[in-house]
């Protein structure tokens, strides 16, 4: 069971949850609210790399397609391909439904995410 | 930025989980519960739509209907009272000004029923073309709230709260001075989602009770309140054009395939000489249907590709809530589209292959059509 207070979170609604070297990335249950009802997930290629800020998959509901970026510098490691037959279940469970799992290339820029405090913050002006 | 403008429901809304978005000027429900479930709540029991944010204009005078005829491309001559038509109005050069509804109330009496976006510019429109006619014409859109009920248990709830027998408004009727709930409606059986249902217009601090009123006589048979989300992959499915995207300014009717609207025997509309001229020529584009056979949703905008050329855009595009398939409609290259029975569409740096199907993609037979 992942818990909200351990992880780290992006501006762009993403959860971190560091272990080690590696980070698995999801999306927060306020991104999965605004989405709607999620019907598509595109996943990033394993062994890709990508810098930081790049976008590296999509999720798209009924109305909208999302871009979702990667919080740091990194290598894909594993996909949940789970999501692609079932997009539901970021609806249904978004902080135990992960994206992707990646090989964090440098972890001074974890510095730049926000802690669950923070995050909460942000999401009440954005709300 | 403008003040936002909200219909009499808004309150209602709001205190009943509608999530808000702006929308043509108006603060409106995108969706309530969620798209899908009141999308299938249509199709399969019956969802409520405020539609107040609608236009209506009523052009009343004794050329009246010389008027409608030179203005719209639809032929209103032997309109009856009571009945309503389709219609688009074109600019000279045959591009779409808007699509709306008439509603005939006598040979010198129409009511037209306008899009939200277009409520300006359609007034504009329409005034400028009047002047040479003896008309007056009459913006009725702030003081007319309207809903619409919608799908295959419409008529048995609605009829819960009329003594009006609603099962003799035919398809494309109106009847008018209605009494529901206590409330002088008027009530048509007409709508935007491919099921059967009806329109309801009234005074607008008239139209809360309505909306209150036909939600409890729905409870039990599970009404749904919808939002303008599923009201566009409704229409979608049913291959209903929305203004902006299979039809516009830059997009005629013919060549989204809507001539049956169009009366070109007709003496003189306003576009005429260039509908005429464009069937003569060759009608240079059309809108097709089409099903990815690979992953991916196409949205409206993207690119149609044929032999690694682009041939034309996706005008609506959505994971289809009905068929479950991924399907959309693409203003293509009339020459280009010929003999070929697959394209595909650039979805982000992807080519994704799509075959072209027929349209609509969902067809039900409305109830009373006659």
């Amino acid at each position: 069971m992942r818990e909200m207070e351990k992880l780290l979170f992006t501006t762009e609604h993403e959860w971190v949850d560091v272990q080690g070297d590696e980070a698995i990335i999801g999306i927060t249950d306020f991104a999965s609210k605004a989405l709607g009802d999620i019907v598509f997930v595109e996943l990033p290629e394993v062994e890709e790399s990508y810098g930081m800020g790049d976008s590296f998959g999509v999720i798209e509901s009924v109305k909208a397609a999302a871009d979702m970026y990667i919080p740091v510098d990194g290598t894909v490691l594993e996909v949940n391909t789970e999501l692609e037959d079932d997009p539901a279940l970021l609806n249904q469970d978004p902080l135990a439904n992960w994206f992707v799992k990646i090989k964090i290339n440098d972890k001074s820029q974890l510095d730049e995410l926000m802690s669950p405090e923070d995050y909460q913050r942000f999401c009440e002006e954005e709300a | 930025m403008t003040e936002e403008k909200q219909t009499p429901l808004f309150g209602w809304h709001d205190a009943n989980g509608g999530k808000m978005v702006e929308y043509a000027g108006w603060q409106m429900p995108v969706q309530y519960e969620g798209l899908i479930a009141e999308h299938q709540a249509v199709r399969q029991k019956a969802g409520i739509f405020d539609v107040s944010h609608m236009g209506e204009v009523r052009v009343r005078g004794k050329e009246a209907l010389n008027f409608i005829q030179h203005l719209l491309t639809n032929d209103f001559s032997s309109m009856k009272d009571g009945e309503i038509l389709y219609t688009f109005m074109c600019y000279p050069e045959g591009g779409v000004v808007d699509d709306l509804l008439v509603y005939r109330f006598g040979e010198n009496e129409y009511l037209l029923v306008i899009n939200a976006g277009n409520v300006e510019k359609d007034l504009v429109w329409i005034q400028k073309e009047a002047e040479a006619f003896d008309v007056t014409i009459n913006d009725e859109s702030e003081n007319t709230g309207e809903l619409a009920i919608q799908g295959p248990l419409a008529e048995e709830i609605t009829q819960q709260l009329t003594d009006t027998d609603l099962s003799e408004i035919k398809f494309f009727h109106f009847k008018d001075n209605v009494t529901i709930e206590g409330v002088n409606c008027l009530i048509s059986r007409t709508g935007y989602t491919g099921e059967d249902g009806f329109e309801i217009y009234t005074q607008w601090e008239d139209l809360e009770p309505v909306w209150k009123a036909l939600m409890e006589a729905g409870k039990e048979k599970g009404i749904q309140p919808a939002g303008l989300g599923c009201r566009d992959t409704l229409r979608f499915e049913a291959g209903l054009p929305l203004y902006g995207h299979e039809i516009s300014q830059d997009i005629s009717p013919l060549e989204a395939g809507f001539g049956f609207f169009v009366k070109l025997k007709k003496e003189d509309f306003v576009g005429r000489e260039a509908l005429v001229k464009q069937k003569q020529e060759g009608i240079p584009r059309k809108l097709v249907g089409f099903e990815l056979i690979g992953r991916g949703i196409a949205r409206s905008g993207y690119d149609v590709v044929l032999n690694d050329e682009k041939i034309g855009f996706v005008t609506t595009g959505y994971l289809s809530p009905t068929l479950n398939k991924n399907i959309g409609l693409a203003l293509v290259d009339r020459k280009a589209i010929e003999n070929a029975d697959q394209m595909q569409i650039q979805i982000r740096n992807k080519r994704v292959d799509a075959k072209l199907i027929s349209k609509p993609f969902y067809r039900k037979n409305t109830k009373s059509r006659d």
